[in-house]
């Protein structure tokens, strides 16, 4: 190597050391050690004891309560997420006018998912689906019977989802600029060709908006997995009702930190780690025949 | 099959499509989208008129949105904390750890960013996409043995834990980073390194002052994740007197009594107010950085 590739080297190296240290140091250890401890029984005072494949028997043929979770978890992905991203476009497509008070009203519908991930955002959800809160006086008004939220596990799992898509923002956002990004003489060329709005939309806007789904429904399928702060304090860290609101996060979070069952909530983040693996996996193969991209040409 | 007939000389210049369906009444449109966008603030708005209702009233009356009567008590309630604690320390201690972890990952996932960006090196591509990798990682993964780590070392019980990780970069910020980088002539480096400029000083006196919008946009999205960081707190901070205001909510909620709703909705809406004001001041960034990069929000 000459002195002058060396001398790169160096410097290239000097720059993203400290990614490269903070990698080792806050990721890559920490997951073997991970998979280390989901072979150990270890509540942080002794030392872990080797226990080989015992956390994950238990997990699936001991524990009722992590099927539970890994069920509702699953609901809350498979619900929510098409939901949020449905609604995200519809708003996009809504917003994609030459208007001026887009920008005001771009704003306006990103605001809940600005603040979304926070204890007071979870704090008012929970009150206005209290039993006395305004969504069931607003059913009341309406004639239906209302629901009993904190009450009925499914019911609790869907005041969630119903949160998760009020915070459709910032998926609507990357719509927006993918929107954005369509070039006006395609439409034009359909107009001239007859096509009416339904066909534009689904001959033009939608193929071409295929990357921007993948990318969306992968990012939103991956944040929903992990969703912890609206399950813990909607049901004030218990998962609770029956179970109803039991994330995956939030149990693991309780057998780790509550019961200091630090190997079982290992093997837990590993079998999350390779659930969320094959998901995005799956996401990707399947985008083959649905992601249109520009440059294959075609139509 | 391209047209060279102009259909709509009026299209706008920044490429917008402007549907070429007979468009509804703007008025028509405007009553919609802003009901629906007064629909979906509504519960904030409720949240910000319960904190000023009598903590009694305000199930009674949570159809109304306006107070009868207004008081203000509340927030003073609320500010007493809880604990032995105001609220005050609480924002005093969130604030700290959010400038401190907003440096850390500012400086250090521009410094990362510029060797991606600029740098040629063995390995790279390598380091590159194990960067992207770790973007998708489940945090859950790490979270036990990290905190194991922070315990052997005596960290916990402060903000160590949370903030010093912070110095070792941020993959979406250096992402993001990375990114607008590219966008920078290259002929600006080359310039400088005929004029005797090192590497270190292109980075420092060239890139530094034109990814300013950036580092923006990257600080102001630390400032929201660490503002609302709940899970960092909960697992490292124990003395109330360290707690942070996602903390101290949390705290409220727990500790609360029937009686006591309106106080928790004032420091409900004083936790918010940071949040909405650096909207205000600085949508641009934040709508943009969402927009280019894929920010999560």
């Amino acid at each position: 190597m000459s002195t002058r590739a060396l001398k790169q080297n160096v410097t290239g190296y000097l720059f993203i050391s400290p990614f490269i240290i903070g990698f080792l140091a806050f990721t890559f250890i920490p997951i073997l050690a991970s998979l280390y401890f989901s072979f150990t029984k270890y509540n942080m005072f002794g030392d872990p004891q080797w226990i080989g494949l015992q956390n994950y028997e238990k997990m699936f043929n001991g524990d009722p309560r992590y099927w539970q979770s890994l069920k509702v978890t699953l609901l809350y992905v498979i619900a929510g997420v098409p939901l949020r991203l449905g609604f995200a476009l519809m708003v996009a497509m809504i917003l994609n006018t030459a208007s001026r008070a887009v920008g005001l009203y771009r704003s306006l519908f990103y605001l809940p998912s600005l603040i979304g991930g926070s204890v007071a955002v979870a704090i008012m959800w929970r009150n206005i689906f209290g039993d006395e809160g305004i969504i069931n006086l607003l059913l009341v008004f309406l004639g239906i019977p209302d629901v009993r939220w904190f009450g009925d596990p499914t019911a609790a799992l869907w005041m969630l989802i119903f949160l998760s898509v009020w915070q459709f923002g910032s998926s609507m956002l990357i719509f927006l600029a993918g929107l954005k990004s369509i070039p006006v003489t395609y439409y034009e060329a359909a107009s001239v060709d007859g096509a009416n709005y339904f066909q534009k939309f689904s001959k033009i806007t939608l193929p071409m908006l295929t990357p921007v789904i993948l990318f969306n429904t992968i990012m939103q399928t991956i944040a929903a997995f992990m969703t912890f702060v609206p399950a813990f304090i909607i049901s004030k860290g218990t998962g609770g009702p029956l179970d109803g609101t039991l994330l995956y996060s939030l149990y693991l979070f309780i057998q780790g930190f509550e019961f200091f069952n630090m190997g079982y909530a290992s093997a837990m983040a590993w079998i999350m780690l390779i659930i969320v693996g094959i998901l995005t996996a799956l996401i990707f193969f399947s985008s083959k025949f649905w992601v249109h991209y520009e440059s294959e040409g075609g139509k | 099959m391209q047209s060279d007939v102009k259909i709509k000389p009026e299209t706008n210049p920044k490429g917008l499509h402007v549907p070429n369906v007979k468009k509804p009444k703007w008025w028509i449109y405007h009553l919609l989208v802003g009901t629906f966008a007064v629909l979906m603030l509504y519960p904030v708005i409720w949240l910000l008129m319960s904190s000023f209702k009598p903590s009694e009233t305000i199930f009674v009356t949570a159809q109304s949105l306006i107070p009868d009567p207004w008081i203000f008590s509340n927030y003073g309630k609320g500010w007493e904390g809880i604990g032995g604690n105001t609220f005050g320390v609480f924002i005093k201690n969130t604030v700290v750890l959010v400038i401190f972890t907003m440096i850390g990952q500012v400086i250090s996932s521009a410094v990362i960013a510029f060797g991606f960006a600029r740098l040629t090196f063995f390995g790279k591509g390598f380091w590159f996409a194990l960067m992207m990798v770790t973007l998708m990682l489940p945090y859950e993964v790490v979270m036990i043995p990290q905190y194991i780590i922070f315990a052997k070392l005596g960290w916990l019980d402060s903000i160590k834990p949370i903030a010093i990780p912070a110095y070792f970069g941020h993959p979406f910020f250096i992402f993001l980073l990375v990114q607008f980088i590219k966008t920078i002539p290259r002929e600006l480096d080359e310039a400088a390194t005929i004029d005797g400029c090192g590497t270190f000083k292109i980075f420092y006196k060239i890139i530094l002052p034109l990814i300013k919008p950036a580092l923006a946009t990257a600080a102001i999205f630390s400032f929201y994740w660490t503002w609302d960081n709940l899970l960092g707190p909960v697992l490292y901070l124990n003395s109330p007197d360290k707690y942070t205001v996602s903390m101290a909510l949390n705290m409220f909620l727990s500790n609360e009594t029937v009686s006591n709703w309106g106080a928790m909705f004032a420091m409900s809406i004083v936790t918010l107010i940071p949040v909405f004001v650096v909207f205000f001041l600085f949508q641009r960034h934040v709508v943009e950085g969402i927009s280019t990069s894929g920010l999560k929000g």
